[in-house]
Formats: structure tokens, sequence, C-alpha cells
């Protein structure tokens, strides 16, 4: 009941409503948010595949990860504002929507996975900095990397299909 | 532009049996928007490392040449599965897109920016050198590095419009 009225609160802002109303703010929005979302996953999957001997295999895993890191971070951090603008646009449809709490269910996942590997197998990097055959446990973690943040990918756009009142695909 | 030769081939496409197979089948769409989507991701990440080594940003102890060995396969994959993908979405709904003044700034975009990477990559073939500071062509690096990148900003940004400009 309480997160109804902040919901409906939210939707009655003259920043949702000004969202919601010009034209021009959605779009632009949401370009925003499919180059970050790219950088994103883009960066993160130069590390995966990394790991999983796909590519960079010359590159010691901690000077790549050093490198992307701060792109992954800086894309994450214009996607979540921009996500958070177009929630605030139409907040009590979003949080009716089954893809995208499936999409918020699935970053957390793929938090979760980087923290267990950062925290895990990552200790050890300098034994398997330089080899292209990382341990197992970081191919999968970077296996399930790719697999978390392409079905996030995949629960956003469909966000763009079902959301009621139904807006541009 | 939007000619009436133009609208007579989007009818026409429009009444083709895979046209009408994409209409009928609300997924395809989606579906298909999501893998040219994965492979923007993979183009825009493979640009941005190598015009930020261009810009000497990073990789510096690696050569521009082994930056660009590293990830133009990667851009090289991704173009033809943005062909496919982008080919059906125009098949699906051609109006929407062929007559669409920002779809075509987007492929005049494109082949721009096809045109100017082949001259970057073609450059560092026959000079792995060529753009490093001791050259003195680090401004010509910086111009084509900084073009490069908003040109890509500029085809992602119009992609997204297409679905707000069809009129």
């Amino acid at each position: 009941m309480q997160i109804e009225n902040v919901l409906k609160w939210l939707h009655q802002t003259p920043m949702a409503e000004a969202l919601r109303e010009n034209e021009g703010f959605f779009p632009w929005i949401e370009s925003v948010h499919v180059i970050a979302i790219c950088l994103v996953i883009g960066s993160i999957a130069v590390v995966d595949f990394r790991l999983l001997g796909l590519g960079s295999r010359q590159r010691r895993v901690t000077v790549l990860g050093d490198q992307l890191l701060p792109i992954t971070w800086i894309a994450f951090g214009f996607a979540a504002l921009t996500g958070a603008l177009m929630f605030a646009s139409n907040a009590v449809a979003y949080s009716a929507n089954f893809y995208f709490l499936g999409k918020l269910v699935l970053i957390v996942l793929a938090g979760l996975n980087m923290l267990i590997f950062q925290f895990g197998i990552f200790k050890t990097v300098q034994q398997w900095d330089t080899a292209i055959a990382v341990p197992a446990a970081a191919r999968v973690a970077a296996f399930l990397s790719l697999t978390f943040w392409t079905l996030v990918l995949i629960f956003g756009r469909w966000i763009g299909f079902t959301l009621v009142p139904a807006i541009v695909g | 532009m939007r000619t009436q030769a133009l609208e007579d081939f989007c009818s026409w496409i429009e009444q083709t049996p895979l046209s009408t197979a994409i209409q009928g089948n609300a997924w395809v769409v989606p579906t298909v928007q999501t893998i040219h989507i994965l492979a923007v991701a993979a183009v825009l990440i493979s640009v941005l490392l190598i015009n930020l080594r261009l810009l000497g940003f990073l990789e510096r102890e690696q050569s521009l040449a082994e930056v660009v060995q590293r990830f133009a396969p990667f851009i090289w994959l991704a173009l033809p599965c943005l062909l496919i993908t982008g080919s059906l979405l125009i098949i699906g709904e051609p109006a929407r897109s062929l007559a669409n003044d920002v779809f075509q700034v987007k492929m005049l975009l494109l082949l721009g920016v096809i045109v100017l990477q082949l001259r970057v990559s073609g450059r560092v073939k026959s000079d792995p050198y060529f753009f490093d500071a001791t050259h003195g062509h680090a401004a010509q690096a910086m111009v084509l590095a900084v073009l490069s990148l908003s040109m890509w900003v500029g085809i992602v940004c119009a992609g997204r419009w297409i679905a707000y400009t069809y009129s």
C-alpha cells in the first residue's frame, strides 16, 4: 500500500509529467540508455571472453580488468540514471510489468555473480593472470555473467512491447 | 527523401510472405531487435577501445595495430549480424524505415563511418606506428577518433529515433 502511494506520487511529479508529455525527452533518454547498456555489456563481455579464452588471450586478466572496469561503471551510471528517469515517467506501469521486475532481479543476480567472482576465485588471480586456461570457477563466472547480461537485454527490450499503457517499441 | 517509387517498393515488400510472417508473429520483432542490440554492443565496445588506443588513453604498451587486430574481428562478425537483423526489421515494417529521413541519415552515417574505419585500418596496416605521437600524426588521430565515436553515437541515436519519426 505504502509503495503504491509512492509510485502514484512519483507518477504525478512535474518531472514525470514532463517526461511523458515532451515528445523529445523519451527517445533521447532511450538513446543514451541503449548506448550505456551496450557499453556495460560490451565491456563486461571483453573480460568474460578473456576468461573463456575467446579473446584478448595475450593480455593479463588484471590489466584488462583495470582498463575496462571504469568504462563499465561509468556506462552503468548512465544506464541506471536514464533507467530511473524512464521508470519515474511511468512508475505505476513499470512496477506492474513482469519484464521490468525480472530485469531488476537479473541485474542483482549479475551483481552477485560479480561479487562472488571478486571475493572468490579472483583472490588467486596472480597465479593465472597470464594463463590462457583460467580456473574453472572463473570460467563459470564468465559464462554466468554473459548469460545474465544477455537476459537483462532481452527482458529490457520486452518491456517496450509489454508496458501498459503501451509506449512506442 | 520519400518518392512514389520508394513507397511502391515499401508496399510491395509489405506483401511478401516473409513480411507478413514477421507481422503475424509478435515475438519476431523484439527478438530480432535484441540480437541487433547485442551486435551493436560488440561494435560499440570494439570501436571505443580502438579509438581510446588511437587517442593514447589505454593499452599504450600494445601497438594500435595489435589493438585493431584484437577487436576488428568482432566488428566484422557483428556487421553481417546487423545487416541481417536490420534487413528483417525493414522487411517487417518497410515504410517505417526505408521512407524515414532518420533511417536514411543513419545509413549515410554508417557508410561514412565504415569508409573512415577502413582508412584507419589501411593506414595502420601499412605503418603500425603511423598514428603515434612521434610521427606527428597525433592531431589527425584525435580528429579521426572523435569523428568515429560521434558518428557511432549518432547511428545508435538515429536507430532509436526511427521508432518515433515514422509517420
